[in-house]
């Protein structure tokens, strides 16, 4: 019995670990805004989200598996959270019924199993009962298929039978146990039997002889002979004990898989219900093989600042279907991170089958996500600065794999313009040529000017403009980079309206004019 | 010739007197004591020590032996007797568990369990023993001994009723029914097996491999009173059964073949050798079945050493060092000189067991190896001074070597270690020539270990040994033994040069 919601053909593993740029992944495009509007608080969807974002998927097949489950949700976001409780709570249940770390006898195994059966057993009810209701209006085949299974799996037949055993479990008719003769002719192999069912009304039982036997009953007194028959029913009792206990442990499996990938479409509803109530679109983007090199937003925003901000963010368009080169230059705060930003958390959520924030999109899927931004706390010297971005870049080019999408954010700025120009070139070309797409915001002119000079089909440069009155739009068109990035701009932003320099200067210069004369006049 | 034992050809080369046979005189001088310990210190259950008490006096005798241990080093043949020595070894097990039980049904069913393990093992033996087609007399005799026994209508008979016996109690399935303190016994009825029935409902959940919720239910090793009185209603319900276990038990006590029995400790002799034999040569030294020369005709030896000292430097992962001896026709004196520890003692351990151990019939400690067949051997080593022996240490001694002479032949070996040093040099001198010469008229073969370089020349018919020292470091001693002639000087010689101490260091330091 598999959930199979986000995969079609296995459900997703328990223990993944998280890709190991994960920290930085999420510090540099500011993800924990967007886990915090999935997650809502809980731990379980937070972690869930986290694992489903950085894992991705390959395939646009899968994608449209997982889009067509989210529509499904977002179409009925009632019916998914009741699922999604019912399973939470009824793990957490599970648990309360913990019992020791030592091995237990038999016969406490045997009871809290039972314990914990009997709720398994009302939850699966109530689970077949969530199906039944809602499968009419759901039409993804991921809930089609799970409420189809629940149907089927937990059946009248099913539940009956759990009902039996819990019955026969409570021993009201004894402990039947079969045994053979082992060494010494001591009893062995130990089997717990079900009793059968007596044929006949109750005067023909009472009538009939029976098989012959010979009983004894164990007097009061006889402690030795209770704990020895103890024993005998710990022995007979083991194996159905265990096997209980695994059945249960089989069950939660499957609850826990139940919960896990439902808090991905629950943390999906989440998202949609932020971004939406700050007035902010969504799509689903069409899904392509990674070969297809597809990458066309219209309107696409950062999510991350979206959530953080009150007024509605500015949406870009971007054509660049065929591209593996994008270099984005231009005036400083003329929403360039931000830009980048929205690319790369737009290629997670496209690839893990989500929305994306945008009014349309045409992405390929399969890409890793890696960034190598500029660290601004750093305090050290601006040497060790380099030393700890190159010491990052060789970090990321060991784990790179096929296709991925690297950012860079005003990387190698930490050293002048013509090294820090001839280490970007470099490191750009290496990747171009191993297959990686790069994504470089930057300052550095030599290095972008020379990589327009090569006039590249698949290359592609946007600026982030200013217009003659210094404002910026925050909207970035196709242009080649220009020698200035507008620092004027922000110089006059804040000191601007202090007007040209004073008298007092003014004195200043002339004496140190005189002073100039002075010295350098020929004797 | 009917199979009689794998130790002895004929009844005739059986000393008898087994169980009351003292360890040698010898044996503690010559590490001996040891090297017995090392071979039967895990076989104690067999009792091997009087079997290494009795050396052979016939060389057909030891010809016999050597031919079984050449089977015995086939590791096919080998591990038929591991097997075999593990089978019977089951069945004591079972037996001492029937000694312990003490509920009829529970005795009983031990020893149908142990002669079950008897008959298969004698079976086993029987069958995978004439396939290995030995060549040894011994084996050889074995095996036709096994192939009547086996066929004989008493053995096909007790098999055939131990096997029909236990398949049908191994068949027996009974129920219980325990409700509160009631235990009801009862026939078996095949009703469905509960935690299958359990697990295979709950299967279609299974995602990944299973924990184990299993308790491990020791429980008490003997049967207690519950379980008695369930096995008292299992017996009830088939009374013909436990009957006819109860007539098995009866007229079967007496089942064990004597033969099969002796020759389950016998074998052992070999054995527990061969597998010390073994344990050193795994650390490179080497043992031989040695060649068996009459009397007065040249022996010698190469890679001889003393085996109970390899034992305990293999313990310390240290090999060894093995020295050799050649005595051509006629000589019959070995005399053994040099610096003290310097093996020399060692020396004459090796030599003393080596020539008993060839009389045991068994592989000796050295690589190669032909000796006389000896009688006895007396050994002459320092003992301690008591002091109730009013008349002294060298009146006993002279004592105890006036009774050895009255006994001694020229089969016999006489090893003595630094004899009667509690006298002056010169006395002790004398009265080793003494006893040297009345040695040699009776034509035994000695070895004289002593620090009198003198008797190393005793008679044109001695060897002299010495033992050496690194030349560049005197104080360093090689434990080889070279043969030639005495030359106590020179150790001190080179002792002197080495501390600055010789005549001529001495000149150039003492002011002129």
């Amino acid at each position: 019995m598999n959930v199979l919601l986000m995969q079609r053909h296995r459900d997703v593993p328990a223990d993944r670990p998280l890709p190991w740029n994960m920290d930085d992944l999420v510090a540099d495009l500011g993800l924990d805004w967007l886990f915090a509007a999935m997650a809502q608080g809980s731990e379980t969807i937070d972690a869930v989200c986290r694992h489903a974002l950085s894992a991705g998927i390959a395939d646009p097949d899968t994608v449209r598996y997982r889009q067509a489950a989210v529509r499904d949700a977002l179409a009925n976001p009632g019916a998914v959270r009741a699922l999604f409780d019912l399973a939470t709570v009824t793990v957490a249940d599970e648990r309360k019924h913990y019992f020791g770390l030592f091995r237990d006898h038999p016969d406490t195994i045997l009871r809290r199993s039972v314990e914990v059966m009997q709720m398994f057993a009302e939850r699966l009810r109530r689970l077949r009962g969530l199906a039944e209701e809602h499968v009419a209006s759901f039409r993804s085949d991921a809930f089609d298929r799970l409420f189809l299974m629940l149907q089927t799996e937990l059946d009248d037949a099913f539940l009956a039978r759990i009902d039996a055993h819990l019955k026969d479990l409570r021993f009201r008719k004894g402990l039947l146990m079969s045994a053979g003769l082992g060494d010494g002719n001591r009893g062995t192999g130990y089997v717990l039997r079900e009793h059968p069912e007596q044929a006949g009304g109750i005067l023909q039982r009472l009538l009939s002889k029976g098989p012959p036997s010979y009983s004894f009953t164990i007097p009061e007194r006889d402690e030795g002979g209770f704990r020895a028959l103890d024993e005998l029913r710990d022995r007979g009792v083991n194996l159905v004990a265990n096997a209980l206990a695994q059945s249960n442990d089989h069950i939660l499996g499957f609850f826990r898989a139940l919960r896990d990938e439902l808090a991905f479409y629950v943390g999906a509803l989440n998202l949609h219900g932020a971004l939406t109530a700050g007035g902010e679109p969504v799509c689903f983007p069409t899904p392509h093989r990674l070969a297809d090199r597809r990458r066309r937003y219209r309107g696409l925003y950062d999510p991350c600042l979206a959530l953080q901000v009150e007024h509605r963010t500015v949406g870009n368009d971007l054509d660049a279907d065929g591209k593996n080169l994008i270099v984005i230059t231009g005036a400083n705060h003329g929403g360039k991170s931000t830009f980048l930003r929205a690319l790369g958390t737009a290629q997670l959520m496209a690839g893990c089958g989500l929305f994306v924030p945008a009014t349309d999109a045409d992405v390929s899927v399969g890409s890793a996500v890696v960034t190598h931004f500029k660290r601004e706390e750093d305090a050290a010297l601006e040497s060790g600065k380099l030393d700890e971005e190159l010491k990052r870049m060789a970090s990321v080019v060991e784990h790179l794999t096929p296709g991925a999408l690297l950012l860079f954010n005003e990387s190698f700025a930490s050293t002048n313009e013509r090294e820090g120009s001839e280490i970007a070139r470099q490191v750009v070309d290496t990747l171009l040529e191993g297959g990686v797409q790069v994504h470089f915001v930057t300052h550095l002119y030599d290095f972008a000017r020379s990589l327009h000079a090569v006039d590249a089909p698949n290359h592609l440069f946007l600026r982030a403009p200013r217009s003659d009155d210094g404002s910026r739009s925050f909207r970035l068109h196709e242009g080649p980079p220009l020698p200035t990035s507008y620092g004027q701009d922000l110089y006059e932003e804040v000191f601007g309206g202090e007007g040209p320099v004073q008298d007092g200067s003014h004195e200043r210069d002339e004496t140190e004019a005189a002073a100039d004369t002075q010295i350098g006049s020929p004797t | 010739m009917r199979f009689h034992s794998i130790l002895y050809r004929t009844p005739s080369d059986d000393p008898g007197g087994r169980t009351s046979r003292p360890s040698p005189e010898h044996f503690v001088d010559l590490a001996l004591d040891q090297v017995v310990t090392s071979v039967t210190a895990a076989k104690q259950e067999y009792g091997l020590e009087p079997d290494f008490y009795a050396p052979l006096r016939d060389p057909e005798a030891v010809a016999y032996r050597h031919e079984v241990v050449r089977d015995l080093q086939r590791k096919d043949v080998m591990s038929i007797v591991i097997d075999f020595a593990a089978g019977m070894r089951d069945m004591r097990e079972r037996l001492a568990e029937q000694a312990a039980a003490h509920y009829r049904h529970q005795t009983e069913r031990w020893f149908l369990d142990a002669v079950s393990g008897y008959c298969a093992a004698v079976r086993g033996l029987a069958g995978a023993l004439a396939d290995a087609k030995p060549a040894s007399r011994g084996f050889g005799g074995l095996v036709d001994y096994l192939r009547e026994y086996v066929a004989s209508a008493a053995f096909v008979r007790l098999e055939d009723w131990t096997g029909k016996l236990k398949a049908a109690l191994d068949a027996v399935r009974y129920e219980l029914v325990i409700q509160g303190n009631t235990v009801k016994v009862r026939g078996y009825r095949d009703e469905a097996d509960f935690s299958t029935s359990v697990l295979a409902t709950f299967e279609k959940f299974q995602q990944s491999s299973a924990k184990d919720y299993r308790a491990k239910l020791e429980g008490d090793a003997t049967m207690n009173h519950v379980e008695a009185q369930i096995l008292d209603g299992v017996a009830g319900l088939h009374p013909e059964l436990f009957a006819n276990l109860g007539r098995y038990c009866t007229e079967n006590a007496h089942y064990l073949d004597g033969r099969v029995a002796a020759f389950d400790r016998e074998v052992q002799f070999y054995v527990a050798y061969l597998e010390q034999v073994d344990r050193l040569e795994r650390t490179g030294v080497r043992f031989s079945l040695p060649e068996i020369a009459p009397s007065w005709q040249g022996t010698h030896a190469e890679g001889m050493f003393d085996a109970a000292l390899a034992d305990k430097l293999r313990h310390e992962d240290r090999r060894v060092v093995t020295n050799d001896f050649r005595l051509e026709r006629d000589q019959r004196l070995l005399v053994v000189t040099g610096p003290n520890q310097g093996g020399k003692t060692t020396y004459a351990r090796a030599f003393g067991q080596l020539h008993y151990l060839a009389a045991l019939g068994l592989p000796v400690p050295a690589a190669t190896a032909r000796v006389n067949l000896i009688d006895l051997v007396h050994t002459h080593f320092e003992r301690q001074e008591r002091v109730e022996d009013l008349r002294g240490k060298l009146h006993e001694e002279l004592a105890r070597m006036h009774r050895a002479l009255g006994r001694t032949t020229p089969d016999s070996v006489v090893v003595m270690n630094e004899a009667f040093s509690s006298t002056t040099a010169s006395d002790a001198l004398q009265l080793n020539r003494e006893i040297l010469a009345r040695l040699d008229a009776c034509g035994a073969l000695c070895l004289v270990v002593t620090f009198l370089d003198e008797l190393a020349s005793f008679n044109d018919r001695t060897v002299s040994m010495v033992s050496g020292v690194d030349p560049d470091d005197p104080t360093v001693r090689t434990f080889r033994l070279e043969r030639r002639p005495a030359d106590g000087r020179a150790y001190a010689v080179a002792i002197a040069r080495k501390y600055g101490v010789t005549r001529d260091a001495l000149k150039t330091r003492l002011p002129s």
